[in-house]
C-alpha cells in the first residue's frame, strides 16, 4: 500500500492508504469526524486535495479501498470494470478528470460512454474536488432514461414520487394522500409506499390497493411497496401485482448483510421481476434507496469515508439496470450529516457521482427534526438538484411524513420547481394529466375544487 | 391564526378523509405554493420539534414527580447538547465520574429516565410510567430511579452494570416528528453489558403518549408483563414477545 504526501504551508502532510486521503479529503461531515477518519484540521484537508489531485485514475484499479478477498462489492467493481470505456481517461489525474468533465468535451454522449469505465472510487475522488457549482454543472450533463409505464430522465422532465405513508398502513388513510398526491400531479416515477410492517399480507394488500388505482384510472405509472426483496420475491411466487422490485442496499458486502441482503439474492429478484413483464414503454424493474451513513451505520465501512462508501452501493445498484435510484439524503441524523449545509453538498455529490456512473438518480430530500435543518433547506436542495437535472424527487403531503417522523418534499414544492425551471412530467403521465383535465394551458397542474378522481376518496369517506 | 383564510376544495371531501389519516392532505394551493396558513402551521409543528430536541432535561421537576422514591442524577459522556446529537457513542457512556457514584445492590431492575431526543415527551410521560409500573412490581426490589442527561437507550446497560441491576427499563425521549414532538419510548433489556448488548437483545414499547398515543396505564402493564416474563426467560429481546397486538419498533 503506497503513503501519499503534499506540502502545504510549509508543512509536509502524509496519508498512509489511499482510503485515509479520500477520507482526509472529504468535506467536513459530522459522520466521518465520528468514524474518526475526518482530516484533523482545515489545513490537512485542503493538503489531502492536493494530494489526490495527482494520483492517477488508474491507481484506483490497483489499489481496492477494501481487500478484493473480503468484499463482493470491490469484487464487483473490479470485475465489471470496462478498459474499453475507460481508454478515454485511462491516462489522467483526479484533477484531470475534473477539468475534463468540466469542458465541452465531456458532452452527453461521451458521458455516456464514459460510465461503464468509472469506478465508484474514481467518482467519490473526483466529487471532492469539485465545488458545489461543478457538481451541479456535470451532473446537468449526464442523461440517463428509463422506463416502465412512464419514461424517466428525459431532457427537461422531472418525475416525482408520490408516498401516501400511513403509520398503520391503513387503506383508507393511504388512499387519501394518494388522492391529494394525484390532484397535485404526482407520481410518475412511482407510488411508494413504506410500509408499517414487512408482514406479507399487509404488503399485498397495499400492492392489491395500488393496483387497483392505477388499472381503474389506466395512469401511466408504477407501484412499489417498499419491503425487503426477500418479501418481493415471495409475494411474486404467489401472484401478487409486484411491478418494482425495493431493495435498500450500501457500499460494502458487510453493510448489505445488515440490510439481509446478497448480490445472489438480488440477482434472484432481479429475474423474477423481469420475467412478469409488467411494464408497457420499458422493463426496467429494480428500486434501490441509498443514503451515506449506513456502512457506518452498520458498523461495516472498513475505514473509508460515508460518501466513497456511498459511491461503491452506487456500483451495487448499476449490476441490474434499475428504474430509479434515490439517496435518503437526510434521514439518518445529525451523527452523519449534520446541519443543512452538510446535507445540501451530501446531496450534490450523491447525485453527480450515481449519474456519472449511469444511473436514473433521483432524491429524497430529507432531514429529521433533530438536525439543524429547515423548509428553506429543503427549497434550496430542490432548486439546485432541479438544475442538477435529478430524474425525481420524493413527495409527500405538506413535506411531513407522518410514518416516517421526518420531513421530505412537499408535492407543492414539486410544484414549484417544475414551475420555475419550466420542467414537465414524464410524457405519459402529463398526457394522462390532460386526458383527465388537470394539465392547465400552461403545462401546470390545474388546482380543482371537485374532480373525478375524487371517487378514490369518496369511497374511503363513505 | 384562525383570521387566516380557511382552504379552498372540496371542504366536506377532505374533512371526511382526515378522520382516516394525520397526513397533511388537501391543503389547497397560493399558485404553487402552500396556502399561508398551512405554511405557519408547519412551521409551528416544526418549531415544536425543535424545541423538544433542543430543550434542556429538568431532573429536579422529574423528581419532583416521582413522589418516595428516591432519585440519583448523573449524565453521559456528551457534555453538551451539540456533542451529543454528533456522537452517538458518547451519549451511550457514563460520565466515569457520576459512573463512581453510582449506588450498588442486589435490585431486581432499575429505571433510567433518559432525556434522548425529546426532554418533553420525558417531562410530560416518564413519571407517570414509572410510578404506574413500580405499582404493579409489588414484591421486586427496585433501585432508586436514575435521572439521566444528554443520555442514549445504551446508557441503561452501563448504568445497570454499574449498580448490579438484573435488568434496566430506559424511558427515553424519541426523536420528535412533526405530528408528534412529545412521544416516550421504554427499552426493557435483562442483564445488559455494556459494549456487547444490542438492540436485537432488548424490548421496545414506543409511542407512549396520551391521549393520542399509547396511555400510561396500558404501558405500565405491559412492561409489567414484559418484565415478569424477562425475569422468568432471564433474557429479553427477539426471544421474549409481546404477545398482545400494539406496534412495537426499535427506533
Amino acid at each position: 500500500m503506497s503513503a501519499y504526501t503534499s506540502t502545504l504551508g510549509g508543512e509536509r502532510h502524509r496519508f498512509d492508504s489511499l482510503a485515509r486521503l479520500l477520507a482526509a479529503a472529504s468535506p467536513e461531515r459530522s459522520g466521518d469526524r465520528l468514524a474518526g477518519l475526518a482530516a484533523s484540521s482545515a489545513q490537512e484537508r485542503v493538503a489531502a486535495r492536493w494530494a489526490l489531485a495527482e494520483v492517477p485514475l488508474a491507481t484506483f484499479l490497483a489499489e481496492p479501498v477494501i481487500p478484493y478477498e473480503t468484499d463482493d462489492v470491490t469484487r464487483l467493481i473490479l470485475d465489471t470494470h470496462d478498459t474499453a470505456a475507460f481508454a478515454p481517461v485511462a491516462g489522467m489525474t483526479v484533477g484531470e478528470l475534473r477539468e475534463w468533465l468540466l469542458s465541452e468535451a465531456a458532452d452527453a454522449t461521451a458521458l455516456a460512454a464514459l460510465a461503464p469505465g468509472l469506478t465508484p472510487e474514481m467518482v467519490a475522488a473526483v466529487s471532492k474536488l469539485m465545488g458545489n457549482a461543478d457538481l451541479v454543472a456535470v451532473a446537468r450533463k449526464v442523461r440517463v432514461v428509463t422506463a416502465f409505464r412512464s419514461t424517466i430522465g428525459l431532457p427537461g422532465r422531472l418525475a416525482t414520487r408520490l408516498q401516501p405513508n400511513h403509520p398503520t398502513d391503513d387503506p383508507a388513510g393511504v388512499a387519501a394522500a394518494l388522492l391529494d398526491g394525484l390532484l397535485l400531479g404526482s407520481g410518475d416515477a412511482v407510488i411508494g409506499i413504506n410500509p408499517a410492517t414487512d408482514s406479507p399480507k399487509a404488503v399485498r394488500q397495499l400492492l392489491e390497493l395500488l393496483d387497483g388505482v392505477i388499472a381503474r384510472y389506466a395512469i401511466p405509472t408504477q407501484s412499489c411497496v417498499l419491503c425487503h426483496v426477500t418479501t418481493s420475491v415471495d409475494l411474486m411466487e404467489r401472484g401478487a401485482p409486484v411491478d418494482l422490485v425495493f431493495q435498500s442496499i450500501a457500499g460494502t458486502q458487510a453493510a448489505n448483510a445488515s440490510f439481509g441482503v446478497t448480490l445472489s439474492l438480488l440477482d434472484e429478484a432481479h429475474e423474477a421481476v423481469r420475467a412478469l413483464g409488467r411494464g408497457t414503454v420499458g422493463s426496467q424493474a429494480m428500486y434501490f434507496e441509498t443514503g451515506q451513513g449506513s456502512a457506518l451505520s452498520a458498523d461495516a465501512h472498513h475505514g473509508v469515508d460515508q460518501q466513497t462508501v456511498e459511491a461503491r452501493a452506487y456500483a451495487v445498484a448499476r449490476r441490474y439496470d434499475p428504474l430509479l435510484v434515490n439517496t435518503v439524503v437526510g434521514f439518518i441524523g445529525p451523527e452523519y450529516l449534520y446541519d443543512g449545509r452538510q446535507i445540501l453538498r451530501a446531496a450534490l455529490e450523491d447525485h453527480f457521482c450515481g449519474k456519472l456512473l449511469g444511473l436514473p438518480m433521483g432524491l429524497d430530500i430529507c432531514y429529521t427534526n433533530h438536525a439543524d435543518a429547515d423548509d428553506d433547506d429543503v427549497a434550496t436542495m430542490l432548486t439546485m438538484l432541479g438544475v442538477a437535472g435529478a430524474s425525481f424527487v420524493i413527495c409527500t403531503p405538506g413535506g411531513d411524513d407522518i410514518m416516517l417522523n421526518y420531513q421530505s418534499a412537499s408535492y407543492h414544492d414539486a410544484l414549484y420547481l417544475r414551475q420555475v425551471l419550466g420542467l414537465r412530467p414524464a410524457p405519459e403521465f402529463e398526457a394522462w394529466l390532460a386526458s383527465i383535465g388537470l394539465l392547465d394551458e400552461r403545462g401546470g397542474i390545474r388546482e380543482v375544487t371537485s374532480h373525478p378522481l375524487t371517487a378514490i376518496g369518496r369511497e374511503v369517506a363513505a | 391564526m384562525t383570521q387566516l383564510p380557511a382552504p379552498t376544495g372540496d371542504l366536506a371531501l377532505w374533512s371526511a378523509l382526515r378522520r382516516h389519516t394525520q397526513a397533511r392532505i388537501g391543503l389547497g394551493r397560493a399558485g404553487s405554493a402552500l396556502p399561508t396558513r398551512h405554511r405557519l402551521e408547519l412551521q409551528a409543528a416544526h418549531a415544536a420539534a425543535r424545541d423538544a430536541v433542543h430543550s434542556p432535561f429538568e431532573p429536579d421537576a422529574v423528581a419532583a414527580e416521582l413522589t418516595g422514591m428516591p432519585t440519583v442524577r448523573v449524565r453521559s459522556a456528551a457534555p453538551d447538547r451539540l456533542t451529543y446529537l454528533q456522537r452517538p457513542d458518547l451519549g451511550r457512556r457514563l460520565d466515569a465520574t457520576d459512573r463512581a457514584h453510582l449506588p450498588v445492590g442486589e435490585w431486581d431492575a432499575v429505571f433510567v429516565i433518559a432525556d434522548g431526543l425529546s426532554s418533553r415527551a420525558v417531562h410530560e410521560h416518564a413519571a407517570a410510567v414509572v410510578r404506574e409500573t413500580v405499582a404493579r412490581l409489588a414484591s421486586w426490589s427496585i433501585a432508586p430511579v436514575v435521572l439521566a442527561e444528554q443520555a442514549r437507550v445504551a446508557l441503561g446497560d452501563d448504568v445497570a452494570h454499574a449498580m448490579g441491576a438484573a435488568m434496566v427499563v430506559v424511558l427515553v425521549g424519541e426523536r420528535p416528528g412533526m405530528s408528534a414532538a412529545d412521544s416516550l419510548g421504554a427499552y426493557l433489556t435483562y442483564g445488559p453489558r455494556p459494549g456487547t448488548t444490542t438492540d436485537a437483545d432488548r424490548n421496545c414499547l414506543s409511542n407512549i403518549r396520551p391521549p393520542l398515543g399509547l396511555p400510561y396505564e396500558t404501558a405500565a402493564a405491559k412492561l409489567a408483563g414484559l418484565m415478569g416474563r424477562a425475569r422468568e426467560l432471564r433474557r429479553t429481546g427477539v426471544a421474549l414477545k409481546d404477545d398482545s397486538d400494539a406496534p412495537t419498533a426499535l427506533t
